[in-house]
């Protein structure tokens, strides 16, 4: 019983962290599932969101601004691993792995702003001193500051807005480059050009969703952003795998992403309760990610031995 | 329309797999030139056609269509000149999408593309109503994924795409190769119908002689990277398989290599 109350008890924070989460899987599957690229840039792009936003909230700039700052942030991110993957020719994978680490010591820098030795690797931010528009102390309020109400906000907009972009001609012309990059240079669509945008998309979602996180959990910190990639996936995956059958529709794909999200932090608040330490947290999303995406490519190979077996 | 100036193209220079593919090759297409091209394999044929689309760009040599020099210009940009059909169905279309966001995109080629709808009201009309002359039925399924289409449903769908907003020239690479005996007879006629109702410029490869001799006002042989034939008019109304092979051995001074070419 006790443990039956406690996860209840935990389900405000696990569904708070999973809305945030669920922003930034959304920006997963921009690189990921349209223009079919894993982008590592996340991993770096969710803490230099966060340090962004405290920053120029602990200077008293408005939240919005804050919010703002942290959305160019990603986008820049996103264009720095655009651009070392196209003008340098280097592999997607390969460029986000480069981007990583270089705002590793950028996001040092920006949460060491105004500092005497400019570097810092933690940044808190109390929500009694500043005006927080999430925060996990209010997850279980039933009251408007409940962090929950302004995360669905975000994510009705974010949704909404992506659902228009990716219904136009540049939107269009996107997804062509992740479904056929070949098909597309033949009708005139410059792939550059495009991968550069989903990745800058990609990557200011991102950022928002470390920019939201940080708030939520009153700090940033230079390892927020660790394994965030995965969490990204996973979320991805279990939506493809759970919703993938009745969500057809472009919106309902993008909010199945975020109850993957969603999903993903319930079964971490169970595990945890069921005793696992959070120590090893890392390995286990790592293991259920890669189980999740060796599913499909397991299939097909029984598939295809059942075929030649009954071709005989 | 077409004016192919002495181009060269070396693919892995300086390695163990260098491959001189196009060795100072010229051709000149006049507006409404109907071309086949035949010739064994590694003639150059496809690289060619790559050299127009530009895929890639060439070592030395010009290129132009209707007179603007295009060999310095990108592929994207070529686009806007250039209509292609692939060999491999997979390659023209993109599988993810719907019948009408492909045309949606091809009806883009060569133009600004803006934050409007991709596919308008209008749009869906007009290509209903462009998708039935296939006569493939693909009118009632306008929504489906193209990744859902057979092999040849494809090829035709991206003979309309490349068709759709009219190319400068029309670039064929043995688009109908990979389709059964049938589907390919199929796909082979609605191209003789749109090249002839638009009067396209276009350049056709084929394996398969018997289609050189029948489709085209114009027969173009190629080996080791250049041209060694060029046949047009009436002269070629008169060909016949065994004297193109007869032909080329005096030409090449080998014999035709494919197989598939003579049986097919």
């Amino acid at each position: 019983m006790a443990f039956i109350t406690g996860l209840l008890n935990s389900m405000p924070g696990a569904i708070s962290q999973g809305l945030i989460w669920g922003i930034m899987a959304i920006g997963v599957y921009i690189t990921y599932k349209i223009l079919d690229v894993a982008d590592l840039t996340v991993d770096g792009s969710l803490c230099t969101g966060g340090a962004v936003c405290v920053i120029f909230t602990l200077n008293h700039y408005p939240m919005g601004f804050a919010l703002l700052m942290a959305v160019i942030a990603g986008l820049l991110a996103g264009f720095a691993t655009g651009i070392l993957h196209t003008k340098f020719g280097i592999p997607p994978i390969l460029a986000g792995i480069l981007t990583q680490l270089g705002l590793y010591s950028v996001n040092l820098h920006i949460m060491g702003w105004g500092t005497d030795n400019g570097s810092k690797s933690n940044l808190p931010i109390s929500v009694d001193k500043y005006k927080l528009w999430v925060s996990s102390r209010y997850v279980r309020d039933l009251a408007g500051n409940n962090p929950m109400i302004v995360l669905v906000a975000f994510i009705a907009v974010i949704v909404f807005v992506l659902y228009w972009f990716f219904g136009t001609e540049i939107g269009a012309s996107l997804r062509a480059t992740g479904a056929n990059g070949n098909m597309a240079r033949a009708q005139g669509i410059n792939t550059d050009f495009t991968k550069v945008l989903g990745l800058m998309i990609s990557n200011a979602l991102v950022a928002l969703s470390g920019a939201l996180l940080s708030q939520y959990q009153g700090f940033a910190d230079v390892n927020m952003g660790r394994g965030a990639i995965v969490i990204g996936l996973a979320a991805v995956i279990i939506a493809e795998v759970v919703f993938g059958k009745i969500f057809r529709n472009f919106s309902l794909k993008l909010l199945g992403c975020v109850l993957g999200a969603i999903i993903y932090y319930v079964v971490i608040q169970i595990v945890l309760r069921l005793g696992l330490s959070t120590d090893d947290l890392k390995l286990l999303s790592a293991l259920v990610v890669a189980l999740f995406l060796a599913l499909p490519y397991w299939k097909n190979k029984l598939l295809a031995k059942g075929a030649k077996k009954g071709g005989k | 329309m077409l004016e192919i100036k002495d181009i060269y193209k070396t693919f892995n220079p300086g390695t163990v797999n260098e491959k001189a593919a196009l060795k100072g090759l010229s051709l000149k297409l006049e507006e409404g030139d109907f071309v086949t091209v035949i010739g064994g394999n590694g003639a150059g044929k496809s690289t060619m056609l790559n050299a127009i689309a530009g895929v890639w760009q060439v070592d030395d040599g010009q290129i132009l269509i209707d007179g603007i020099d295009v060999t310095s210009l990108p592929e994207h940009k070529r686009a806007a000149y250039v209509g292609r059909v692939f060999q491999d169905p997979m390659m023209g279309t993109a599988p993810t999408m719907q019948i009408d966001e492909n045309l949606a995109l091809a009806k883009r080629r060569g133009k600004k593309r803006g934050l409007k709808a991709n596919l308008s009201k209008e749009d869906i009309k007009d290509f209903r109503a462009l998708v039935s002359i296939l006569d493939l039925g693909l009118e009632e399924r306008m929504t489906s994924k193209v990744g859902l289409l057979s092999g040849g449903q494809r090829q035709a769908l991206t003979l309309l795409m490349a068709t759709l907003e009219k190319p400068k020239i029309l670039l064929l690479d043995e688009h109908t190769a990979a389709l059964d005996p049938k589907t390919a007879a199929k796909v082979l006629e609605a191209t003789e119908l749109i090249v002839t109702k638009n009067n396209l410029t276009t350049i056709m490869i084929t394996h398969n002689m018997k289609d050189a001799i029948a489709h085209g006002n114009r027969l173009v042989m190629m080996n080791d990277g250049k041209i060694i034939l060029d046949i047009r008019g009436e002269e070629k109304k008169k060909l016949t398989v065994e004297s193109l092979l007869h032909e080329f051995e005096k030409v090449s001074g080998e014999e035709f290599t494919s197989d598939s070419a003579i049986l097919g």
